[in-house]
Order: C-alpha cells, then structure tokens, then sequence
C-alpha cells in the first residue's frame, strides 16, 4: 500500500470523545488540536489546556495528557509509551493522563527502524522496542518547553534550571514553578531542538522505567467502562449482519431478497462481493434476517475442494521432492554435502494445523458515512488504525482527510485485527443507507470467515558426526500462506556448520493471517522437538545439548540457564510426571521455558502443572506487564497446542464456536508459571509474543521424557496421544 | 412488548420484540455495554450478569425471564466505593484485553456471595464456564483469593 504519509494535518482540527455513562452516550469536544501546534502562537488563551508537543498536553491544573499512538488490546502498552515520555519530561505519574492520539500516521506513526512518521500498526511486538528512542525524545522535547517557557518567564539563562516530576526548580534563585503553572502562560519556542541524547535520564536514575506501575486502562475495565468499539453508541445508529461465503472467492446470488425484506426491522439488504449484508433496527432483527437469506454460491473458487486434512500427503511429497527447491530463508555451507558425509542423519517431519484468532471480541465497527457521501466518521478497535482509515476513504473513493476514526480499546487482537475487512464491510452497509451502522460478526461468522495461522509441514534434517555433535541441519517449510511461514526458522544462536532452511509454498485460495508469534509457533515447535529427538538418540540430556549448540551465545545461553535453574532442572520428576525444555527468540527477546507435563494414559490428556520461564528482552519498561504477557502468552500457547485445529472440508471451515474450536479454560491451565526477567541495559525488545512458541517444543519434549514417544503433530489431542502412545 | 424489572437497583422499563435476549436489551436498549457478546451460546461467560443475585449468561436469557426480578451489571456491582473483587482485579493487574473480565468478576461475585471462603478448587470449578483468550486465569484466580481474604 502505498501513501503511508499522506496526511490531514489540517482537518483534524479538534478530537471529540466518547463517553457513556448510564446508558446515555453524549460527545464531549475535548481540547484544541492539532500537531503543527507551533504554527498557531494564538493558542495560549488562559484557561485552556495547552499544547505542549506534538505528544503530549499540560493543563492549568497540572493534568498532563500523553498521546499514545498504539492500539490497546491488552498488550498493555498504552501505559509503557506514556511511561518512556514521563519519565523523560520528568512527569509526576500521579498527574499523567493517556488518550489515543490522533490517526496521524505523519506524525504518531512509526517506521521500521524506529524513527516517527509510518504506519501506526501494532504488530510484531513493536510498539515499545519501536517507539522507545523516539519517545525518549519526545519526553525530552517536552522537557525542554517546559524549561524553555520557566526561564523566559523569571528572565534567567535555561541552564540554571532542573526539573523534579513536574515542577521546574531554578535553585539560584529559590523559585520553583509546577508544569500547570507554566501550561497558564506557555507559548511554544520558535523551534523544536534536537535533544543529544547524552542529555536524556540515565538508566541509573530512572523514576518510571523498569518500575512497577499500574495500567493506565485497567481501572475502566474492571467497572465495565472501558470502551470497546462494539460498546460504541452514536445518535440514529442501526445495526449490520453479514452472511460471508462459506468458501473462500465464492460469489452470492440472493434468491429470497422479498421474503428477507419482510423482516421486522430490516432497513436495507446489501450485495457486497463476497456476501449478502442486511440492515436492521436492532442487532437481533439483523440476526433474524441473517438466518432467513437464502443464498446461491457461485461455482469455481480456487479454495473448493480444499480439504486440510488431506493436504499433508501433499506437503510430505513436496517437502521429500528432490527436485523442487523452495523460497531460500538462509543457506550456509553445504547441507547435502554434510549429510552424505554424516556418522548418522535425522530425517522428521512434525505437522501443524490452521490457527484461529479467537480474540473474546468478534470482530465489529461503527461506521458512520455522510448523507452527502464525502466524509466518514468511524469507531473502531484496530490493530492498524491509518490502514483502516484509509479503507475507509478508499471504499467510499474520498480523501484520507475526510475520515475521521476514533480508536477502540480491541477485546483481544493477536494478528486479526491488522486487517480492515471488517472495517470496509461496515463503510459498505453504512454507505448504502448514509446512516450510522454498527456491524458485529457473529462468532460463527469470525470462525468461518476467519484468516488463520496457516497449516504447515515441517521437514527437519539433521547430520551428526560420530562424537555426535550436529554438522548439518535441514528445515524444509511446507504449507500455505507464502510470507506468514518462515518466522523463527533462523537458528543463529545455535553453531551449526551446514544449514538450509527454505520454504515451498502451495497457495490453496483460503483466508490465511498473521497469528500471535506468525510462524514461530509452528518453527520454534519443530525446532525444540527435534533437537529433543536427536538427543534422546544420542543419549545426551536436552538441556545440555542445547547449551553445548549454545556454547558461542553468552546472552542467550544465560536465558536457558535461568529458566532450567527456575525450574530446578534435572531433579528427579515426581511420579507421573516429566519436564520439557525449549528455547525461543522472537522480535529480539530472547525466552526459554520449562514445562511439567502429565499425562492420563487412559484419555490421551495432557496437563501442564507448572511453568518456569525467562526472558531477557533489554531494557523491561513495565516489568509486570512484561510479567502478564509471558504468562498469557503461556496459557495461550497451551491452548494452542493442546486442542486447537481449524480443518477445511470441500473448501470449507468445519468449526463455527467455542464448542469444536475450544480454548483453554481455567481448570486446564497450569496450576503456576514462575517468570524471571534478565535485568538488561540493552534496548527493549518485543514481549508480547515471546513465551507463546516456546510451548509445543516444551510440552513435546516433556512427553518424550514421559513416555519416550515423539509427538509430531500439533495440536496433540488427546486422539493423537493415543495414536502416539502406540506407535 | 413492554417488561419491567430492576436494574443496577432502579426501576426500568423496556419495549422489545418477544423474542429479545436480556443480553442486546441491556447493551443497545438501556445502555449497559458492561456485559459482552463473545459467543451466543452459553459457551463463553463473558455476557455474565446477574438475575436476582445468581450469575446468568445473558445471550440465552429472554427477557422474559427478567420480568419482575433483579438484574445487576457490572456497572451495578459497586456500591459507595469498588467491590472488594474490582478492587483486588485492580491489586492483582489481572485485565489484558479485559474484554471478558465484566463476565469474570460478575460470576466471581456469585461465588463469593454463596462461597465467601472459597477453596482454589472451588474458584476454579465455579470459574471454569468463563473464558479468557489472553490467559488471565492464574492472576484471576488470585484476586479472587485475595478479595476473599480481605472480607
Ligand atoms: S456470549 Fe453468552 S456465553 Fe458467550
Ligand atoms: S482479558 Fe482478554 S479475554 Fe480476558
């Protein structure tokens, strides 16, 4: 997509808030805006908030406002961004206050090496790596008006004052003066400097950073205030339904538009491309004219006759076809070479179904289009909220400056919600009736309409001298969704000589997404299990094998080291019970974790009781935000890995709700997850997503442990352990 | 059709079609988007409220069934100051997302009120009908030990 930066500068004029309390909802104009700020010296009228920096806002009575350009899904990092700028600004957190910033990509979004002005897109756990320096900087510029404005006002040189969370001190002279008094009269300098970043805190003195602080959101999600987009009530609003094709590319034909039209309530019916959306008063008269379509599929989609089951034959034979190079991830030596040459090779493939979303929020916006068609106001929670703006202005085919979006908190995101299907889906119905609609996905059509963590085959070789050390190492992916299988296939931090890992893609025409961890859930999985596998073989403990192919890696061998001494590795397992280790790097973490697993023989369950992990991810900006994402992160891997398959069936989704696509409920979590975290002064690295793929290598070494079995096909139902257990 | 019931302690009254959920009469006709649509068929919990006192799951509850009686939302759930639980949810930093934890702290409260000493197995047992896909269950179970604890 291209027109990243274009921008609207000059029509986001003021930012209005939603609110609703009672069940009213009314529209509160919130302060003046907008970033170019220095332009407009008119802004300093008494009694109004003011405009410190593009990011953040101070008022009279000493609030000061923090923008936060990422989305909130629970990730936690609305409160972390705001933090990095406070503790720069030398805020009082007391005073802080967080709103959404403005959709603004020129100015709030981010680029991939980390510098201002680029998508605002929260995925790959980048929002706190990426935005770290920059918003150091931000909190430093802020710093600096304050400074600025003190020194002008007692008439002496900047350099005589300091701050202390939200005053400024100027110690010659005895004086101080708080952030609210200075917002009273503050102009803005004439220009923006460049803050060297010598003169930003020192770790040593950080007040904020690496320090326990309460999440911003979590009080208003707890009293049931929080705002998600589908809490979002707008004057005149109706609600949207949409029946999706069941299989991918298929085109509706409408056969009973009368008889649907006799639904009380129903505004409209709409023909979109790929279903027959209806419109109605109320969300459940939108659901009774949902169930009444009767449509007529078109024939030939390249998805039909999908059936997921079957496709591993095919993924095996094009993984074992010599004469079939795939996508090239990374070459080095000769592999062929080392395995013709090998004291003993390896030669596995572990399988890995499609993967759902299930965020608890299906997905949903409240799209508002004009009675003229020429501009738009929309509500939505988005992972991607410049490229759900943009779908928005280009489905109606008018300006990006027409488009107003109000940011959502996300009931959940993991990938899903960086697209703006949903998005474009609820601009068509509003479009077609210019009134505001509010479209909700049933969670059947979220499951079967769903963009899945793509199926895969994993063809791991491995060539071992006679001392039994590894000389070559194969990683063959096979699967579909092209981009979205080859994270974590790289294995840099374990010295292996000879190694090729590529990908042979095999496109089916099904919806395929980026899931939490993208393809490290399957790789990291394939990876860990196999080693596990080599080294039952030689005879080796796991744990030392890794830490022998770790030898070179200090920073990452550490990690393995805290997580097996978390776990007191190499005691002897309580009867009944077995330990599994695994190791994983994702957006520049670095994370290992160890499981106890048991297993009821006569069922085929697998339970995990305990959990050990560590993680080193530099600089840790909310060490007990850090803390919760490691643990969801766990209980979701085990979800994923004990029970959770997408299956297609003549191009069909087979699963449609939490009854045949279950996730892990309370009983079967682990009983407890202990996290260490490596004090670091390294930059931040990505959390998020970090302990997520370390489970299905953890859980199958542990049952390799147990049992003596391999298990090479997740999920490992209980279906599959029992097949296990016999082969 | 016309029902009448409490809610969050005061009176209401609410025209539907006969077939209305409690769940999308409170969201979209009396605004109290507390209680959440996960999944529509009693499989998820997030749509927990409670109906003279025990804890339903609101999208298979016709509004029939309220006639007459009590309904409390989370919005309804504290009285002068934060429930113990909201505040040892607060305590304990269990919210990710939070998009299920109205359901979770309305079913926790029902436990407690029935249970207030209640044993981890109790917690998990009574709990277990409540889904969270960001995985908050450990610290849930916590700040339901510690409210618990602090009555
Ligand atoms: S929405 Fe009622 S149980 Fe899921
Ligand atoms: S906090 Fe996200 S689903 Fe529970």
């Amino acid at each position: 997509m291209n027109g990243q930066n274009e921008s609207s500068r000059s029509t986001i004029s003021r930012r209005q808030f939603l609110a609703a309390a009672g069940g009213v909802t009314f529209v509160i104009a919130a302060g003046a805006f907008a970033p170019d700020i220095f332009a407009e010296e008119s802004r300093s009228v008494p009694g109004e908030d003011k405009q410190i920096t593009a990011w953040v806002r101070v008022q009279e009575d000493g609030r000061i406002i923090i923008y936060n350009p990422a989305a909130e899904m629970g990730q936690g990092s609305m409160t972390a961004l705001a933090v990095i700028i406070a503790e720069e600004m030398d805020a009082d957190w007391a005073d802080v206050q967080i709103e959404f910033s403005p959709i603004e990509p020129s100015t709030y979004g981010l680029q991939w090496g980390g510098k201002l002005g680029g998508p605002m897109i929260t995925v790959g756990s980048r929002t706190v790596r990426g935005y770290y320096h920059a918003l150091r900087h931000a909190g430093a510029q802020a710093r600096y008006v304050l400074l600025h404005n003190a020194a002008e006002k007692w008439g002496v040189p900047m350099a005589e004052l300091n701050t202390g969370q939200s005053v400024v001190i100027h110690k010659a002279g005895g004086r101080k003066m708080s952030y609210g008094e200075i917002a009273a009269f503050a102009k803005a300098p004439p220009q923006l400097p460049e803050i060297p970043e010598v003169e930003w805190r020192k770790p040593e003195d950080f007040r904020l950073i690496g320090k326990v602080i309460p999440r911003f959101d979590i009080p208003g999600k707890v009293d049931g205030s929080a705002m998600f987009s589908i809490d979002v009530q707008v004057p005149g609003m109706v609600y949207g339904a949409i029946s999706r094709s069941p299989v991918n590319g298929s085109k509706p034909e409408l056969l009973n538009e009368e008889d649907v039209r006799e639904t009380e309530g129903l505004i409209d019916i709409v023909q979109l491309d790929h279903g027959i959306g209806v419109i109605a008063e109320t969300y459940e008269q939108a659901l009774n004219a949902k169930k009444k379509l009767q449509i007529s599929w078109s024939k030939g989609a390249k998805a039909e006759g999908f059936d997921s089951v079957k496709a591993y034959a095919l993924y095996h034979k094009t993984a074992q076809d010599k004469s079939v190079q795939g996508e090239v991830v990374e070459r080095s030596g000769d592999v062929a070479q080392a395995l013709r040459s090998a004291y003993k090779t390896y030669d596995i493939e572990y399988n890995t179904d499609f993967a759902y979303h299930a965020q608890m929020e299906p997905l949903n916006a409240v799209v508002s289009v004009a009675a003229d068609g020429k501009s738009a106001e929309a509500w939505v929670g988005s992972q991607a909220p410049d490229t759900a703006r943009r779908a928005i202005s280009e489905t109606l085919n008018i300006d990006f400056s027409q488009v107003t979006l109000h940011p959502c908190y996300l009931g959940g995101g993991f990938g899903r919600r960086s697209m703006a299907d949903y998005v474009e889906e609820a601009t068509l119905l509003s479009n077609k009736i210019r009134r505001p609609v509010k479209l909700i996905w049933t969670r059947e059509d979220d499951v079967q309409y769903g963009a899945f963590r793509p199926i895969c085959l994993q063809r791991m070789q491995a060539a071992t001298d006679e001392k039994g050390n590894l000389t070559g190492w194969g990683h063959c992916i096979t699967g579909t969704g092209g981009g979205l299988l080859d994270s974590g296939a790289t294995i840099n931090y374990y010295t292996i000589p000879n190694r090729l890992i590529e990908v042979r893609n095999i496109d089916h025409g099904v919806r395929t997404k980026h899931w939490r961890s993208v393809a490290h859930g399957p790789n990291k999985y394939a990876i860990e299990a196999f080693l596990d596998e080599i080294a039952v073989d030689q005879g080796i403990d796991p744990y030392e094998l890794r830490r022998r192919l770790m030898k070179d890696h200090p920073r990452e061998l550490k990690v393995l080291d805290e997580a097996a001494a978390l776990a007191t590795w190499g005691e002897i397992d309580k009867e009944g019970r077995a330990r599994g280790i695994a190791f994983c790097e994702r957006s520049g973490s670095f994370s290992a974790a160890v499981v106890e697993i048991s297993l009821d023989r006569s069922s085929g369950q697998i339970r995990v009781h305990r959990v050990w992990a560590a993680l080193d991810a530099g600089v840790v900006v909310q060490p007990d935000n850090a803390i919760a994402q490691m643990e969801g992160g766990i209980v979701m891997g085990i979800s994923n890995v004990l029970q959770e398959s997408i299956t297609f069936r003549n191009g069909k989704v087979r699963q449609s709700n939490f009854h045949d696509y279950p996730i892990l409920r309370m009983a079967d979590a682990p009983e407890s997850i202990e996290v260490r975290l490596i004090p670091s002064r390294e930059a931040p690295q990505g959390i998020g997503e970090a302990s997520l793929p370390l489970m299905g290598g953890a859980i199958a070494n542990a049952f390799l442990k147990l049992t003596g079995k391999p298990l090479r096909h997740m999920p490992f139902t209980p279906e599959r352990v029992l097949e296990a257990l016999e082969g | 059709m016309k029902t009448s019931f409490t809610l969050n302690g005061k009176a209401v009254q609410v025209e539907t079609a006969p077939d209305a959920t409690l769940l999308w009469t409170l969201r979209d006709a009396l605004g109290m988007t507390g209680a959440k649509f996960g999944c529509g068929a009693s499989l998820c919990g997030v749509c927990t409220v409670h109906l003279d006192g025990m804890p339903v799951r609101s999208c298979l509850t016709p509004i029939s069934m309220a006639a007459g009686r009590s309904v409390t939302t989370i919005e309804g759930l504290a009285e002068e100051e934060l429930h113990p639980l909201q505040k040892a949810w607060i305590d304990e930093q269990v919210p990710q997302c939070g998009y299920c934890q109205p359901g979770q702290i309305m079913q926790a409260a029902a436990l407690l009120r029935s249970n207030p000493r209640p044993t981890r197995e109790e917690i998990v047992s009574y709990m277990n009908g409540i889904l969270c896909r960001c995985g908050t269950y450990l610290r849930i179970i916590k700040a339901i030990e510690r409210a618990s604890q602090s009555r």
